[in-house]
Parts: C-alpha cells; structure tokens; sequence
C-alpha cells in the first residue's frame, strides 16, 4: 500500500467530540458529518481538505467517546489516512474495523502542515518529500492485518460463521 | 501462570484456563449494548452482513437514551430505526420511553449486566460495570455489528494495572473524587489499552454506586477496563437480581504491569478544570470561579445515592439567581425513589430544574445547552471542548456534593464553606 497526500498537521489528545461534535450525531450520513468534520478544533478544516490529504497528529488521538461518525466524518471529509504518535483504544479499532488507514509514528514534530508524504504501508516506511525525510513507521500485528487484508470487519466476518438460515 | 481478573474473564469466554497478555483472542459475549446515537450505524452494517438473524435476541440490549425524549426529526428517525429492528429481530432488552433511563445505570438495576460477564458496548462508558466484577469495554458500531450477527468479538488481553486504594475517606470525599485523583495523577493516556483494576481496603468501604463512578470514568484515562472483585456489597446489591454469580479474583502474586499505592485519606474534593478530565486540583486551591450552570445526574453521577448527596447540602438553601441548576435522576426507578424520599421536594425548593432520565447535556446533546464563554459545574465525565455546548463554554467536574455547593454559592467551592 503507498499511499501520498498533503498533510494537516494538529496536535496531541484530541477528542472525538472535537472531530465531530455529539450535536451532529443525530445521523449517520457520511455527507453530513463530513461538513462538521473537526469544527471545534478547526472550523476552517472543511475548507481547506482535499480528497486524499493526510492527517497528521499527536498523541491520543480519537480518544472520548466511542462514536464511529468520528471516523465516517474524516474518512468522508477527503482524509487518506492518519499519522499520530498513538491512539485512543476506541478510535484505532473502529479505523481499523472500517478500512480508515492509520499508521503510528513515534514522533511527527518534523512533519508540518501543507508537506508532502508519502507512506510506504509494506516496508513501513514513511517518506517526508517536502523536508525530503526518512521515518520508520510501526508495523501491524498480524491478527489485525487479517481485518485489514478482508476489507474490513464487516467482510471478515461476513466470510467466516454467520448464523444463516 | 498467575492471572489477573481480567484475563480469567477473557480466559473463560474463549474457553480457556488462561490467556497470556498480548494475545489477540476471538471472546463469546454475554451482553452487547448499543445507543440511539451508535445503534443506527450498527444496524446498517448488520445489515451488510447478510445475517438472517442476531445471535442471541436476549443478549442485546438497546437503550434509547441520548437525544431522548426526540430533540429532533432527525433523532426521532434514528430511535425510530432502532425501535423497527428491535421489533423485527425480536431483541429483548429495547429500552425507550417510560422504562428508559441512562444505560449505564439503567442496565446494572435491571441485572441484565452480572459479575463475570463479558459486556461490549457502542458507548465509551461501557466500563461501568467493571464495577460489578465484569469485563465490560466500549467499541464502535462496526464491533457491536459483528457481535450480533456472531456473538464473538477480537480482544488483545490487556496488561492490568492495579490501583491499590487504602486509608480512610475523608468527609465529603466520594468516589468521584478518587478516580478524579487517579485520571489527574497518570494523565488522559494513562491507562490506555490496559485494564485498571481498583483493590485495597479502602475500595471495600465504597458504596455500589461510588464503584460505578470510578468503573465509569476508567475511560477519561484511556483503560480499556475498569475492574472491581466482588464482596459483600457487590452481593447485597444483586440479592433480587441475580443468582449464583460467575465470581472470579485475581491471583495474589498477578502479574500485573505496575502497581500504584494510593492513600485515600490524602485525596480532597477534586475538579478537572476544561478542557480534560485530567486537569485535576482540589476544590480548596480553587479561587472564586464564578459559574452559569450545574448539571448533577449523568451515567457517572446520577444514582439515587448521588442525589442523596446533593440533596443533604441542598436541603432548605436556594439555587444562586445567577445559576441554572439541572438535576437528572439517570432512571425512572431512581426518580420514582427521589420523590418518595422527599429528594425531589428539597431539589424544587431550591430552584432546581427537574429533568427526565436522558444524557441530555452531558455530550451536549439537548436539555441545557451552554452558550458561548458559560461555564457549568457538572457531575458528568467529560469536559472537552464543545462538549455541552458551545466551542468556547467551559465544563467543570466534580462530586455531586461539590456541585450542590457551587449552585448555592454561583461559584467553585468547598462543600464544607456551606
Ligand atoms: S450520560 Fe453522558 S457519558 Fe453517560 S452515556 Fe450518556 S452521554 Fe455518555
């Protein structure tokens, strides 16, 4: 997997309520929670994402609450993948569970908003094209990649037992 | 190998003696629980894929709880939609409307959440009923879309920390302030992918309801669980709920990642200033912060006992005129148990408004929204930014004491300068 985007850069432990606010939640469209998508950090975000950006974090991001519409809103925002120092439990999941690629970088002080990145998912490698960088990027258990190589919860599950009948 | 409570749980729902921590593990659930806001996505994705039926129809539990009573069109289409499958999947436990209070209380006093099962929710707060000796953690809604059409859901066993809590509790101290004190003492990230488990002497003199306090806000720590063994109290409490509990201790010498000594007798009234749970100092460093609301219910907060104890510095003292003072019994039955005590007269006697068992304001929702620069003083878990309102309001947590005090005084302030 390569994946290349123009990075967002923002800071350490943000919520899910500042990705997308509890008063937003009363649908699940994925159009609708992508216009809110981070209003309370940065209400200019919807204005200046494009499809296929990268979003680059601190530590403990996702954490709060366990609303899936946090990842729905960045997935539809534009959002490629995400780069931070950790995550909250919940958040790395439900990324995982709905196919939102997420990586962790043990520091991204070096990465800045408007670079350019390239992230190298199979040799675990994350390239800098504006500071022109090399960075190691951690690699994914196996049980987990099984998820991701299924397409998702959803389809791994499909293919295995389901009560059918 | 010696194993904590937690990975005996785990252990037993995979059928096994023991687990090693790290493992990743596919575990049986015994309840799976999703909400107004989360149940309408796990739905859709139930529906993607292509079960004919849920696993179990009496171990799902649905609670209609959030934007309840409908704040809008819009989560009335949502309710509506979970009302629909529940009828149509023939769930059991649907909850909405006169028999519908806040989840995490509401489950527990229903005994549908027992000692020894494994509980996933579509809600963060779902460590609550850790504190009945359960592993109850909250996922999203593809997890919980899984878990009904399968009845398993992946776990990798987390390393526990012990928090070993001894000493006496000091007058107007509460369980809120203890795991205040602990969120404050190893930050929001803490504990994150770990099991926190509360042991020592001092844990056995907290009430049921301050243990679901402490179990509830594992999460502002980043736990994945919040655990309490059963004893005497647990049992009480389920007397007329349950019979013969799966009951399981850690071993003596667990291995457990790190253990943090605690000394009760040293904690004080606590408050997590804005904008993290972890922004923890006593009540009585706090100069005069003058406030516009107090909230006292919430699945943190809003038990019959916490109101008694609202009520006690309430009891014949009027709200300050510059505060709006919401009070919300989390179910009907701690309702129906404030106004046979008399609770509900002391609360309307003081100006307080009375609301329905719903989180309401506590995620912002509806009911008490907070408007730009307001401050709320609020027995709740969060106070992120924006989260009862307005991206520049402030939340303010505390003990259901501290916030019956602060609504008298209109500003933060020791319980004890009544
Ligand atoms: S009361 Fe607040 S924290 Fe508890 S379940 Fe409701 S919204 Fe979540």
């Amino acid at each position: 997997m390569l994946i290349k985007g123009r990075v967002h850069k923002y800071g350490n432990n943000i919520n899910t309520d500042e990705i997308i606010p509890a008063r937003y939640l009363n649908t699940t469209d994925p159009a609708k929670l992508a216009r809110h998508c981070l209003e309370d950090l940065d209400k200019d975000f919807v204005k200046k994402v494009k499809k296929g950006d990268i979003l680059v974090v601190g530590k403990n991001f996702g954490c709060g609450s366990s609303r899936e519409h946090a990842v729905v809103s960045i997935k539809a925002s534009g959002i490629s993948a995400i780069i931070a120092e950790s995550y909250a439990r919940i958040f790395f999941r439900n990324a995982i569970n709905t196919g939102l690629p997420v990586f962790i970088l043990k520091n991204t002080s070096e990465i800045k908003t408007g670079d350019i990145v390239e992230i190298d998912a199979d040799n675990g490698i994350l390239r800098n094209k504006t500071g022109n960088k090399k960075f190691s990027i951690d690699p994914i258990p196996k049980f987990i990649e099984k998820i991701i190589d299924a397409g998702g919860l959803i389809n791994y599950v499909r293919k295995k037992k389901v009560s059918k009948n | 190998m010696k194993q904590t409570i937690t990975q005996k749980i785990i252990a037993r729902h995979v059928g096994k003696k023991e687990l090693r921590v790290g493992e990743f593990v596919e575990a049986k659930v015994d309840i799976a629980l999703a909400n107004d806001v989360t149940a309408p996505l796990a739905i859709e994705k139930f529906e993607k894929v292509g079960a004919k039926k849920v696993f179990a129809q009496n171990k799902i539990a649905l609670v209609m709880d959030h934007f309840t009573p409908n704040k809008d069109i819009d989560a009335a289409g949502q309710v509506k939609k979970v009302r629909e499958f529940a009828k149509k999947y023939k769930i059991k436990h649907y909850y909405e409307g006169g028999n519908c209070g806040v989840e995490h209380a509401l489950l527990p006093e229903l005994g549908v959440v027992r000692p020894g099962y494994i509980v996933i929710g579509a809600d963060s707060h779902t460590c609550t009923y850790g504190a009945l000796g359960a592993f109850s953690t909250g996922m999203g809604s593809t997890d919980l879309a899984a878990i009904f059409a399968t009845g398993l859901v992946w776990l990798k066993v987390p390393p526990t920390i012990l928090f070993r809590c001894n000493g006496k509790f000091s007058k107007w101290v509460t369980g809120k302030d203890l795991i205040l004190h602990i969120i404050g003492l190893i930050g929001v990230e803490g504990a994150n992918y770990r099991a926190m488990e509360f042991g020592g002497d001092a844990v056995g003199e907290l009430t049921m309801a301050d243990r679901f306090t402490v179990a509830n806000m594992a999460i502002e720590a980043g736990g994945e669980n919040g655990i309490f063994h059963v004893d005497k109290t647990t049992l009480a409490y389920g007397k007329n709920l349950w019979k013969k509990p799966d009951i399981y201790f850690s071993d003596p010498d667990a291995d457990y990642e790190r253990i943090l000594d605690i000394d009760v007798s040293k904690i004080e009234p606590t408050v997590s200033l804005p904008h993290l749970p972890s922004n923890t100092v006593p009540v009585s460093k706090i100069k005069k912060i003058f406030i516009d609301q107090v909230v006292i219910g919430s699945c943190t907060n809003g038990r019959i006992e916490d109101l008694r104890q609202a009520a006690s510095v309430l009891k014949n003292r009027k709200t300050n005129p510059n505060v709006r003072l919401l009070i919300m019994p989390a179910t009907p039955k701690i309702y129906a148990a404030a106004l046979k005590e008399g609770l509900l007269k002391i609360f309307m006697d003081a100006n307080a408004i009375i609301s329905p068992p719903t989180c309401g304001p506590c995620l912002g929702g509806h009911m008490g929204i907070l408007a730009e620069g307001e401050r709320c003083v609020a027995t709740t878990n969060r106070n992120f930014v924006g989260r009862m309102g307005h991206p520049r309001s402030e939340v303010y947590l505390v003990s259901p004491y501290v916030a019956a005090a602060c609504a008298i005084k209109g500003y933060i302030v020791h319980p004890e300068e009544m």
